[in-house]
Formats: structure tokens, C-alpha cells, sequence
């Protein structure tokens, strides 16, 4: 049942997009139990999650970019 | 003073998210906005020359769009043929006969300090991700902002899942230190 800080921070990553399974999510519980740096940076990372979330960012898509690069391009 | 120049052919990968969330709060409407970032970026072409170098690049830009913005708003109002501001008594039929005063804005409201907060909130957090590399930045929006499912990043970048969590928890670790150093 015993991980490494490496292994909990890349579960506590991955339950952030609600991605990690049951049992990893339970191994990473014990984990933070004992282990007070990722107690901190599960914490700090579940405030980026909710920063993200506050902002309601938006990103133009890919696609979009290109074509904008390339309608400035020609007029360079 | 540092000299600021210009440099055309990045803007799009340093400039185009950022100016375009600015527009989207103002125009609501993500098609209008991703035009006016368009064109600020062509009429940033058209008057480079003018651009005397004591303003960042993104800040010049930014004046830029603020013109495009009330541009709109003056062409959509001479559309109407009319910018006339009505006031009515209640718009809205169920509360007609309601006292004006209930109409008032509430002065303990916090709405727009809230609104005025998260914006600034997303242009931390916007030039947090321009300082990241490329590649991680791009797997982190494609993921946080766009919500694609990790199926889809892995195809679409051709790389496999456990290359995609390792450059996004990269990504995390870096943005937390940064909102941390700006925001908090």
C-alpha cells in the first residue's frame, strides 16, 4: 500500500481531472496521512483547480491560431 | 528604459489567448471576439511604425483591442439607428407596480467586485501559462480550459498517456509556484 511522494503527487495530478482510480485515490489518502509535503501540494493543487474553474478562462482552438498566423503572415 | 520591439510573427502564439479572453468579458460572444483580436492584430501591423517602443508589446496591444471594443459597440448601436437609453419603469410585467427602490442596486452586493476579481484572476493565471514551454502549455489548456478527454490530447499529439500527465503535472507544479509568487 506504500507509494512514493513522486507516484501520490502524479495521482493527486491525475484526480484532479478525476482520472485516478479508486484505489489510487485510496493509496494516496493513506499517503498524505503521513506525508506532510504532499499534504501541502495536494491541497495547493486542488486551489489551482479551483482558480481555473473561478476564471472561466478561454483559449482560441489550434485551428484558429493557424488560421490567424497565416492571414498575418501574408501581410507581413 | 528597455527598448521594446516588435515581433509580428509571434504575437499569435504570445498574445492571441490572452487579448482574446480580454475580449470575450467584454463582447460576450467568442466569434465577435476572436474577430476584434484579428483585427487589432492587423491594425497592430498597419501602425507599427508608430509604435514608439516605451509600451510592452502586449500592453500596446491591448490599447489596440480596448479601440476595437468601442468600435463595435458604436457600430452595433448606429445599426439600431438609435444609442438611446431607455428607462422604464419595470421591465420586467410580474413586478410591475414594485416600488423603484427594490430596483436599486444593493450596496453590500459584492457581484462586481467578484466579476472584476476573476478576470484579473484569469489574466494571472493566462500569463502564468505563456511563461510555461510550449508544449506543456498546450497539453495543459487542451486539458484544463478545453476539457478534452486524455484520449484525445494523446491522438491528436501523438504521445501517450503517461507522457500527457507528466508534462501537465510539470505544468501544475510550475503554475502553482507562479500564482503563488503573483497572485497570492
Amino acid at each position: 500500500m506504500k507509494i512514493s511522494c513522486e507516484e501520490a503527487s502524479h495521482i493527486c495530478t491525475k484526480s484532479q481531472y478525476k482520472e485516478a482510480s479508486f484505489w489510487e485515490i485510496l493509496k494516496l489518502r493513506i499517503h498524505i496521512l503521513y506525508c506532510k509535503a504532499c499534504a501541502k501540494y495536494s491541497k495547493q493543487n486542488g486551489t489551482l483547480t479551483s482558480l481555473c474553474d473561478k476564471a472561466e478562462l478561454n483559449v482560441l482552438s489550434e485551428e484558429d491560431k493557424e488560421c490567424m498566423k497565416k492571414d498575418l503572415e501574408k501581410r507581413l | 528604459m528597455a527598448e521594446h520591439r516588435l515581433h509580428p510573427e509571434n504575437w499569435v502564439d504570445h498574445y492571441a489567448d490572452y487579448l482574446f479572453n480580454y475580449a470575450v468579458a467584454r463582447v460576450s460572444d467568442a466569434e465577435i471576439a476572436k474577430d476584434l483580436v484579428q483585427e487589432t492584430f492587423f491594425a497592430g501591423l498597419n501602425s507599427a511604425k508608430n509604435y514608439k517602443g516605451d509600451a510592452a508589446e502586449r500592453t500596446w496591444l491591448i490599447a489596440i483591442l480596448k479601440r476595437k471594443v468601442i468600435d463595435h459597440y458604436r457600430k452595433i448601436n448606429s445599426k439600431k439607428g438609435k444609442a438611446e437609453v431607455r428607462v422604464s419603469y419595470s421591465s420586467d410585467s410580474d413586478s410591475e407596480g414594485d416600488w423603484l427602490e427594490e430596483q436599486v442596486a444593493d450596496p453590500f452586493s459584492q457581484d462586481g467586485d467578484n466579476v472584476l476579481e476573476n478576470e484579473e484572476l484569469g489574466f494571472a493565471i493566462q500569463e502564468c501559462i505563456s511563461k510555461l514551454p510550449r508544449k506543456q502549455a498546450q497539453v495543459f489548456q487542451m486539458k484544463t480550459i478545453q476539457g478534452m478527454s486524455t484520449e484525445d490530447i494523446c491522438n491528436e499529439l501523438d504521445i501517450n498517456p503517461s507522457n500527457l500527465w507528466v508534462m501537465i503535472h510539470r505544468a501544475r507544479t510550475a503554475l502553482m509556484g507562479c500564482l503563488n509568487d503573483n497572485w497570492f
